[in-house]
């Protein structure tokens, strides 16, 4: 396994992609909203339990490869508890992370669990792997009714 | 213990000296010598090809069936030369059944288009399979949508073979088209075209059959099969992209309507009427892919000098080495083992996902095909989101499949 491979499929994203966190429906959720992406057949559902402007519980559901099933199940984790203006600060520096447009480490470092993901941006295809459980829940909270699409 | 083929000592094809052909095969990709086991997708082209098509555009680039000039004479040669080429490949009866399209999909548009609209009418039957991909089914479905027919579809069993019986209870007075693929791109089947075709022409269904997994492997000849329709890529045979060939009986042709209006499909043009032209400029309206269909008769030549009997026979024992040898890979599933199938090997890895096996096998030079492989209802049908799928082409070795091995072996242990 060379480096590139490594810094991609850290431990932490295997573990999650084994046991996910918050793999389940919520009943009754305050928003929901459903990704897909047409060309590898990844599928995820958001679900979100939002009062008084905070994520009270959050969860997921739906197939996919090791990025996007961990990149769901670590998200789920890291936002449960935040308000809805940290979620969409969150949801702006993971696409700069992914995308190689963050490049400060501090900032990098911020992100705890999150910064995981750095190695996606050597993978250009990847990208939308990790990004599509982030885009599912970005239009939930803006109440996007119809399926998200990578393409 | 997996063996190779005792003809490796004695080879009918020598791979060396093929492979020599092949300037993409020379390559490292993330530092590793390139393996490409994605032929089901697009073949590499030889140097005979690429030659060709350089050679259209540096010496004799001109249209066709137009000038009187040296050039266009040339070119429009050359492009004739071509379909000539392709009657033969196909034992087609006469040149006039050969038309330049770009594509598989676009003869299956055309057919849809011309013979659907005209000869398929509400409550008529049309037959495909559950295993076709993508552009056998959304024309046909188009077609329903527009005309009030019917799409019925054969199933298949669990091997990836097709279930003749219901098939034959599918067909009635009814069935006006029946379209099929002739290899199935995920699952390798060869489906039994011929007695398909005679079924169908019992009740007086016309029959089209997708040879874009066919052609490349194994002898295909239109009248043998008995079919009305036939249709293949040339990227998928060692020629270009954006060209393909539509193959159909000449008396269909001809009650045919065109499908697009244009140049070259006309004999005489005045505001009041058009006359058109004779087979097949009717069907090639515009300026065609001319050095696409120059590159595809020279692909044509390249596998008819080797012997399409040597290939099927090279990527038939290689895949069953290959086969013997992934299978050996703990948590490695085969989807697809029909009696009679292919060199496709369509795969799944318990607990990894196809994307993240693509990833790791790219990382070691291997190019393999994941994700649905326009088949949505196969994959629906086996129960997964995705395949991983490594498919044989001619110039491929036991090496490349040593090397996927490995690292397919690598990816189950890492995710395990």
């Amino acid at each position: 396994m060379n480096e590139e491979l490594k810094e991609l499929y850290q431990q932490v994203i295997i573990d999650h992609n084994k046991n996910p966190r918050n793999f389940r429906k919520i009943e009754l959720p305050s928003h929901h909203s459903e990704g897909f992406n047409p060309l590898c057949g990844d599928h995820v559902y958001i679900y979100l339990d939002v009062a008084n402007g905070v994520i009270r519980d959050i969860s997921f559901e739906g197939n996919g490869c090791a990025i996007s099933k961990s990149s769901a199940s670590i998200m789920t984790a890291e936002l449960k508890g935040k308000t809805l203006e940290e979620a969409e600060v969150l949801f702006q520096k993971f696409h700069e992370l992914v995308t190689g447009k963050l490049t400060d480490e501090e900032e990098i470092e911020k992100l705890g669990k999150l910064s995981i993901f750095q190695g996606v941006r050597d993978f250009p295809v990847r990208v939308k792997c990790a990004s599509l459980p982030w885009h599912t829940l970005h239009a939930a909270l803006h109440d996007q009714q119809t399926a998200v699409s990578t393409e | 213990m997996t063996e190779r083929n005792p003809l490796t000592v004695k080879p009918l094809m020598d791979i060396d000296k093929i492979r020599k052909d092949f300037p993409v095969l020379h390559q490292s990709v993330h530092g590793k010598p390139l393996v490409y086991l994605d032929n089901a997708a697009t073949t590499q082209k030889p140097n005979s090809v690429i030659e060709a098509i350089s050679e259209y555009y540096r010496l004799y680039n001109s249209n066709i069936h137009r000038g009187v000039h040296q050039l266009s004479q040339k070119a429009t040669d050359e492009y004739e030369a071509a379909r000539q080429k392709v009657q033969r490949y196909l034992n087609a009866n006469s040149t006039k059944e050969v038309i330049f399209l770009r594509g598989t999909s676009e003869a299956v548009n055309l057919v849809m288009n011309t013979y659907g609209r005209t000869n398929i009418k509400a409550g008529d039957e049309i037959i495909i399979s559950e295993m076709e991909h993508h552009s056998n089914i959304v024309p046909w479905q188009m077609l329903a949508q527009q005309t009030g027919a019917v799409l019925r579809v054969i199933p298949m069993n669990d091997k990836g073979e097709l279930l003749m019986e219901e098939f034959k209870n599918l067909l009635n007075e009814k069935t006006k088209f029946v379209s099929v693929v002739h290899a199935s791109n995920t699952l390798g089947t060869e489906n039994p075209v011929k007695e398909i075709t005679g079924l169908a022409h019992e009740v007086g269904a016309k029959v089209m059959v997708d040879g874009a997994q066919a052609v490349q492997h194994f002898k295909v000849d239109v009248q043998d099969i008995g079919c009305d329709f036939y249709a293949f890529s040339g990227h998928k045979l060692y020629g270009p992209t954006g060209v393909g060939v539509l193959w159909g009986r000449e008396e269909l042709l001809i009650a045919m309507p065109p499908w697009q209006g244009g140049g070259d499909m006309i004999l005489s043009v005045t505001f009041e009427k058009t006359i058109y032209n004779g087979l097949p400029n009717k069907f090639e309206a515009g300026t065609p892919n001319i050095s696409g269909a120059i590159g595809l008769g020279h692909a044509i030549d390249y596998v008819t000098a080797l012997g399409i009997d040597n290939i099927h026979e090279h990527e038939r024992d290689l895949y069953r080495y290959m086969e013997q040898k992934f299978l050996e890979i703990q948590g490695v599933s085969l989807v697809g083992s029909a009696a009679k199938k292919g060199s496709v090997f369509s795969f799944t890895i318990d607990g990894v996902h196809p994307h993240d096996v693509g990833t790791i096998l790219d990382m070691e030079g291997i190019a393999i095909r994941t994700g649905h492989m326009c088949t949505q209802p196969v994959m629906k049908h086996f129960g997964v989101p995705a395949l991983s799928r490594a498919s044989i082409g001619l110039y491929n070795n036991y090496e490349d499949i040593d090397c996927a091995a490995e690292a397919i072996k690598k990816a189950a242990e890492f995710f395990s």
